[in-house]
């Protein structure tokens, strides 16, 4: 029986953050994980991460991925993929399933990092082929390169739903339509508005009442729901689709955990059923921990600070790490937690209705029952100004932790401050914007826009970030779309603008008639 | 108080969604695990032996959180005061050869 | 060949394949990339159908696409409940519908 200092149970962010946390401190360390491939969900995020320099935002999420495992290795982590746990036992001995037998390992301690699973909602033909989750959508397009439908609608509106309803669109997929029966979406307002502005609808208040098809999905038909969330007869809409896409939360997959006689908890705030862990992640068990989702779903920067804490705590607890460099350290990854853990979505205000932003301005009910911020209320925010001359507009308007926006503008036009959730505010006059569009590029939710408002005579050109192919060529004219998707007129792409710094995000610059400048967020080719 | 079986539940009353399909692996119905309450059926590990839901290839990861809402709604109470089901190795389906292949 | 495949994706650019095999599923001839997941080469083609239950004779087909849930499964060279969304293509693969837990319908 092979014996380790730290055996981990799941390559993922957690995983791979704690195992490197303790190679780095003399530590013998295997990973083990059942799919073929490490990184867990991380190698399906496409999108730029949120958060700070520490956090890694701005850096797409399979690119923290191949990061992460390039310092495994450089640590001279072990991982066997392939390997399914299949069991925990007494003394912290795990039962293996690798190469056709079951194979016995000792850890001296143990880290569980096996992450969440999707959840599910029946309805009227959910088990035809055709309806699958979200995050099957995510691995078959990011992952295998198949688009998982023509025609999809998604029903689900946590950040989930959101960020795989734009990577749909980024696959060349149809989205029909985002349905949700909560009031409000649960998502980050940033994604909502990015999807919102294609044109595709969102359906706050309505569930799926049946999927049409005998054989597979050839149609759905989706209905508002009352206080009970019982279908209105009446109310229904049939969409034309080949998809129906899932994503209505995700639950731990706790059951090692509870197989090791741990204290385990029901908490719905949590995800479900969770171990009881210290701030550390330990259990209830000495020196058997958990890390990222399975102890809390939140995502995958929590994840990996998770993991490094576990990690450390294992290191100090084996005697490989002593006390104050321990403490000291600890107080850091603390602190790094504690600051995602701000703002409108920390997990403690889940649930709650928050009707103002910390600096008194009324969040927008449009964006979080429509998905986008209406031209009125658009103006409320320190990041919307009106001046001459070419500068950002920054249409983020709900308190997030996040600041790349502030780092890339050389020219100081944008500030944040020490406060990483504050709303990011523009100097309202002669604000010194160069035009470069760093700041376009650099933010994760494509929300800032660069407007010179005197362009041409009669004309306002709009700079936004294009994540999309074909990329439309200098002089081709499209229609400018507004926020909530709708066609406003005819737009000239006057330039187009990629660069190896903004990673993929191109920059378009669009000029529309003056009286369209405030509105138009978005460029379509419309083929008459 | 968890699993309280002197509570009155009433008599078990048709609905109109009773035939959809709740565990997928095992193909069991929604008015089946309701009936199954009324038979006397109130942890999850007894709606495990009794229906086979939870039993089947994917071992409960998609229906488990659906079982124990509709029993808890069919007790007329909070899922949170149902015991879930037990976690007994090994997690995941496991070919006998395997089982028998082991490595001390 | 298939008009579910992303030629050039936006942000992950020209998707790495391995070389163009063919396989068969239920005795007719198709074509796939070798090291994919069988259930990406049979959606690619526009196959959507993987099983039928064993009790009420139900289609099924791609869930979770992560090998948890099992319903992708199919009878692949002979060894039925095979998760295709987790299982390597290979040339000359025999991929059946599986009905119940085998390749013969006996309904």
């Amino acid at each position: 029986m092979e014996r380790y200092n730290l055996i981990v149970v799941g390559a993922g962010p957690a995983g791979l953050s704690a195992a490197i946390e303790a190679a780095k401190r003399g530590m013998s360390v295997m990973v083990f994980d059942e799919n073929h491939k490490p990184g867990g969900q991380l190698f399906k995020q496409i999108h730029k991460f949120f958060g700070s320099k520490e956090h890694k935002a701005k850096i797409r999420g399979f690119n923290i991925g191949e990061e992460l495992l390039k310092e495994a290795s450089e640590a001279g982590v072990q991982v066997k993929l392939n390997a399914t746990v299949t069991g925990i036992f007494e003394n912290k001995e795990l039962t293996v399933n690798h190469d056709g037998a079951i194979h016995h390992y000792k850890g001296d301690s143990v880290i569980i990092a096996t992450g969440a699973a999707e959840n599910m909602v029946p309805f009227e033909g959910w088990t035809l082929p055709g309806v699958i989750g979200a995050g099957a959508a995510q691995t078959m397009m990011n992952l295998h390169g198949v688009r998982p439908g023509k025609r999809i609608l998604m029903l689900g509106s946590g950040n989930v739903g959101l960020v795989v309803s734009f990577q749909l669109l980024q696959a060349g997929c149809e989205v029909a339509a985002l349905v949700d029966a909560a009031p409000r979406i649960g998502g980050y307002g940033v994604h909502a508005a990015k999807v919102a502005r294609t044109g595709v609808p969102f359906y706050l208040g309505y569930t799926i009442k049946r999927v049409i098809g005998t054989e597979k999905v050839e149609g759905v038909e989706i209905g508002k729901v009352d206080e009970h969330f019982k279908i209105i007869p009446g109310t229904e809409i049939k969409f034309d689709v080949d998809t129906v896409c899932v994503a209505v939360g995700l639950s731990p997959m706790s059951q090692l955990l509870k197989m090791s006689g741990c204290k385990m908890e029901d908490n719905p705030r949590r995800g479900g059923q969770v171990p009881i862990v210290d701030e550390y992640g330990e259990t209830s068990v000495e020196c058997l921990f958990a890390a990222g989702d399975v102890s809390g779903i939140e995502e995958a920067s929590s994840a990996m600070i998770k993991g490094r804490m576990a990690g450390l705590r294992a290191a100090y607890k084996l005697g490989y790490t002593e006390e104050y460099i321990m403490k000291d350290t600890e107080a850091l990854y603390a602190k790094d937690l504690d600051s995602l853990r701000q703002g409108m979505f920390a997990p403690s205000n889940r649930g709650k209705l928050i009707e103002k932003t910390d600096e008194g301005i009324p969040v927008s009910m449009n964006l979080l029952t429509k998905g986008f911020v209406s031209d009125e209320e658009i103006e409320q925010y320190p990041g919307v100004t009106h001046q001459k001359g070419i500068h950002p507009v920054i249409e983020c308007t709900q308190n997030i932790p996040c600041n790349p926006c502030q780092d890339a503008c050389k020219k100081n036009c944008i500030k944040i401050g020490a406060c990483i959730t504050s709303l990011p505010t523009v100097i309202p006059e002669n604000c010194g914007c160069s035009g470069c569009g760093m700041c376009v590029a650099s933010c994760s939710g494509q929300a800032i826009f660069l407007v010179h408002e005197d362009f041409e005579p009669g004309f306002t050109s709009i700079t936004l970030p294009y994540e999309f192919l074909p990329l439309p060529e200098k002089g081709t004219v499209g229609k400018a779309l507004s926020r909530s998707g709708e066609l406003l007129c005819d737009a000239e792409i006057v330039s187009v603008k990629s660069a190896g710094v903004f990673d993929h995000t191109h920059l378009l610059t669009m000029k529309v008639p003056n009286e369209f400048g405030n509105k138009a967020r978005f460029w379509k080719l419309v083929k008459e | 108080m968890m699993n309280d079986r002197s509570k009155d539940i009433g008599d078990f009353l048709p609905m109109p969604d009773d035939d959809m399909i709740i565990c997928r692996c095992e193909e069991i119905t929604k008015g089946e695990i309701r009936k199954a309450v009324h038979d006397g059926m109130f942890t999850m590990q007894e709606i495990r032996r009794y229906l086979r839901a939870g039993m089947g290839l994917c071992q409960g990861q998609t229906c488990s959180r659906l079982v124990k809402g509709i029993v808890a709604a069919e007790q007329k109470t909070n899922p949170a005061t149902i015991a879930p089901a037990t976690s007994r190795g090994p997690i995941r389906p496991t070919e006998m050869k395997t089982l028998a292949s082991e490595v001390l | 060949m298939e008009t579910q495949r992303i030629t050039e994706h936006p942000i992950l650019g020209v998707p790495e394949k391995g070389a163009l095999v063919t396989f068969t599923l239920d005795g007719k001839e198709m074509q796939g990339y070798e090291g994919e997941p069988i259930a990406a080469a049979l959606r690619a083609s526009g196959i959507l159908k993987h099983r039928e239950t064993a009790k009420l004779h139900k289609p099924r087909g791609i869930f979770c696409a992560i090998g948890r849930c099992t319903d992708c499964v199919m009878v692949v060279d002979g060894v039925p409940n095979t998760r295709t969304c987790i299982t390597a293509l290979k040339a000359g693969m025999k991929v059946q519908t599986q009905y119940g837990c085998s390749a013969e319908k006996s309904w």
